[in-house]
């Protein structure tokens, strides 16, 4: 028998540290892997020198004269014709930069809309802001009712004094942003009541949340909004008319419903049983249970595929344009129309891409510091 | 303890039967718990006496018999398991600790929503039964940052924080690691001092022989032998617990 010594912590051996140690390991580890690196590179070499040239080095950013400070720059701003074919010709989608942005919306009016985007973005500034303030949950609150309500009237206007703008004239990133932000906004509540009652031990709810999640999911977007389109107001023939927008509105909201029902069944799921017990056994209701406890679990797990599923629905936004509304996409096609500028929807289509790039890649990182910071396990 | 309550019946279980599909999981189990009362229930694993204990806050639902707790007969009626539970807690095997919630939140919830107590109030009650489990400092942590043993007192702590006047215990050691287990027993004999009546599913036999006042074995369903301490571990009756008592004291 003997008793040892405790042993002292040290560094790892140095050959195991460093940049080198990195290149070997991720890029020259083997012959598939080395192949694999070369490959890619040349990959990079094809593609990378040509993309950069038609974008920036051989495009036309001739956006016309200005001067600044007392000197003139530029020159008359070129046209299609004298922009060239071999690269993009940018100056096309500055003229139609206002078409992209707001569709068919009254250029005097422009300014209210202008009013919501401001009013967006400083929405994620004073929600950091309000992190630590004691009444978070109800500036939140405020915030959640508040924006779409106001951002409504300044958009659609009819009070105050607002010109009225009929929806019809809507178009563009906004329209875009206007499906997307009321299709995800308004369907997630709508998906998490259908999530919860597919789980549900009541029959009737169980066997009509189920229905209708399965049916959704098995139809694609573009049917539906047919039917809501052209098929609806066949039954309603009395002289309602509902408005076109409104109509995909309702469609995209009824379709996201179901996934968000799915993503959210998901998070449910992986509640241990121990969540439940011990929330009926401290005796709390239903709601209480679901509210205080199941959900905000729940939903913490199922951000990833909340986002996901978000992402996929403003991507789909772009579907719109198959029942006449004029989002960003439709807006490409209209303008390249323009006989001043025949031809060029590929840099329409580029600048629509990197739009929805923005926006959505935006959207993934800010879902990735959501997980961080509501990080469950809080192991450390 | 409360004498002048010794005599009513605060669970009354009667010719009680639970299967799970075709298993026959509680075979007519008659059983009376007076008020203050201390009872460990034990038994080989899958002999019903967690099922048992379930019953009385209906957790698990039964299809005969009847469950009286407090002068509350246990029914679907969702208002009558509602004050059931509300004077009735549990401590689970696993503690289920909400691990969204701050400790201090875990202990408060109850007391806020379902006893309509204010925040200040709950929050106090809560610390002072933090400092009585010995975990005050914790109070700001997140259930995942404590120990195992650490975990189980603020199961109890949360499952003191409504006043019960029933607290049933789910095998509270079982998941703990060896060195933890004195630290949960300790805190559980305490409050056996204090005229709450508990009903312990447990195998901690030492435990049983302390505090308990009388020892129910199940096996295989049913109540095998109930005897007080002293009669059960030195003359148990039924071959049953004396090969049970064997397996597990003879190491």
């Amino acid at each position: 028998m003997a008793v040892y010594e405790s042993q002292e912590l040290r560094k790892p051996p140095i050959s195991q540290v460093g940049i080198v140690l990195w290149l070997r390991v991720n890029l020259f580890s083997s012959k598939v892997n080395i192949g694999l690196t070369f490959a890619a590179l040349y990959m990079l070499y094809v593609i990378i020198p040509p993309m950069l040239g038609w974008m920036i080095f051989d495009a036309n950013f001739n956006f016309g004269e200005f001067s600044f400070l007392g000197f003139e720059f530029g020159e008359i701003m070129a046209t299609n014709d004298n922009c060239g074919r071999a690269a993009a010709c940018w100056p096309f989608i500055y003229e139609k930069f206002d078409m992209f942005v707001y569709g068919f919306y009254p250029r005097e009016l422009v300014w209210r809309v202008d009013i919501v985007f401001a009013m967006a973005a400083s929405l994620f500034v004073i929600v950091r802001l309000a992190r630590n303030y004691k009444h978070k949950n109800k500036v939140l609150l405020a915030m959640i009712i508040g924006f779409p309500i106001a951002s409504f009237f300044l958009i659609g206007g009819g009070v105050f004094g607002l010109e009225v703008v009929k929806t019809h004239q809507w178009g563009g990133l906004m329209l875009t942003l206007v499906i997307a932000s009321v299709g995800i906004i308004i369907s997630f509540p709508i998906g998490v009541l259908l999530a919860l009652g597919r789980q549900s031990n009541l029959r009737v709810i169980n066997f009509f949340s189920t229905i209708y999640i399965e049916f959704i999911r098995a139809v694609p977007l573009i049917t539906i909004l047919f039917m809501a389109s052209f098929v609806l107001p066949l039954f309603f023939t009395g002289g309602i008319d509902f408005d076109k927008l409104l109509r995909a509105l309702v469609a995209i909201t009824l379709f996201q419903a179901a996934y968000f029902a799915e993503v959210v069944r998901g998070g449910l799921q992986a509640i241990p049983t121990g969540q439940y017990e011990a929330a009926d056994a401290i005796g709390l209701n239903y709601v209480q249970k679901n509210a205080l406890i199941i959900l905000p679990q729940a939903l913490k797990i199922s951000i990833p595929n909340i986002v996901g599923s978000s992402i996929s629905l403003f991507k789909d936004t772009t579907l719109v344009l198959i029942i006449g509304l004029m989002d960003m996409l439709a807006m490409v096609n209209m303008t390249a129309n323009d006989i001043n500028w025949l031809g060029r929807e590929t840099e329409g289509f580029v600048f629509v891409t990197m739009t929805m790039w923005i926006f959505l890649y935006s959207m993934s990182r800010y879902s990735k510091k959501l997980e961080v910071r509501f990080s469950t396990d809080h192991k450390n | 303890m409360k004498t002048e309550n010794n005599n009513v019946n605060i669970i009354q279980i009667s010719d009680l039967n639970k299967w799970y599909g075709d298993f026959h999981a509680l075979k007519n189990i008659n059983l009376n718990i007076k008020e203050g009362e201390i009872i460990v229930v034990c038994g080989p694993s899958g002999s019903g006496k967690s099922t048992l204990i379930r019953c009385v806050n209906f957790l698990e639902k039964f299809q005969e018999g009847e469950i009286i707790v407090n002068g509350t007969q246990l029914t679907d009626d969702v208002a009558k398991i509602r004050s059931v539970r509300s004077e009735v807690s549990m401590v689970f095997q696993h503690f289920n600790l909400f691990p969204h919630l701050s400790i201090i939140d875990n202990l408060t919830l109850a007391p806020v929503w379902v006893h309509n107590e204010s925040k200040e109030e709950a929050r106090d009650k809560a610390l002072k039964l933090l400092d009585r489990v010995g975990i005050k400092d914790q109070a700001e942590k997140y259930p995942n940052q404590l120990s195992g043993g650490q975990q189980q007192r603020v199961a109890i702590a949360r499952s003191l924080c409504t006043s019960p006047k029933i607290m049933l215990f789910d095998e509270p050691t079982s998941a703990l690691d060896p060195e933890m287990i004195s630290e949960v027993l300790d805190v559980m004999i305490e409050l056996a001092k204090e005229g709450i009546t508990m009903i312990c599913v447990t195998h901690e036999m030492g435990f049983a022989r302390k505090v308990a006042q009388r020892i129910i074995f199940m096996d295989e369903g049913q109540i095998v032998e109930e005897n007080d301490p002293e009669t059960f571990f030195h003359h148990p009756e039924s071959d049953r617990l004396k090969l049970f008592l064997d397996q597990i004291l003879t190491h």
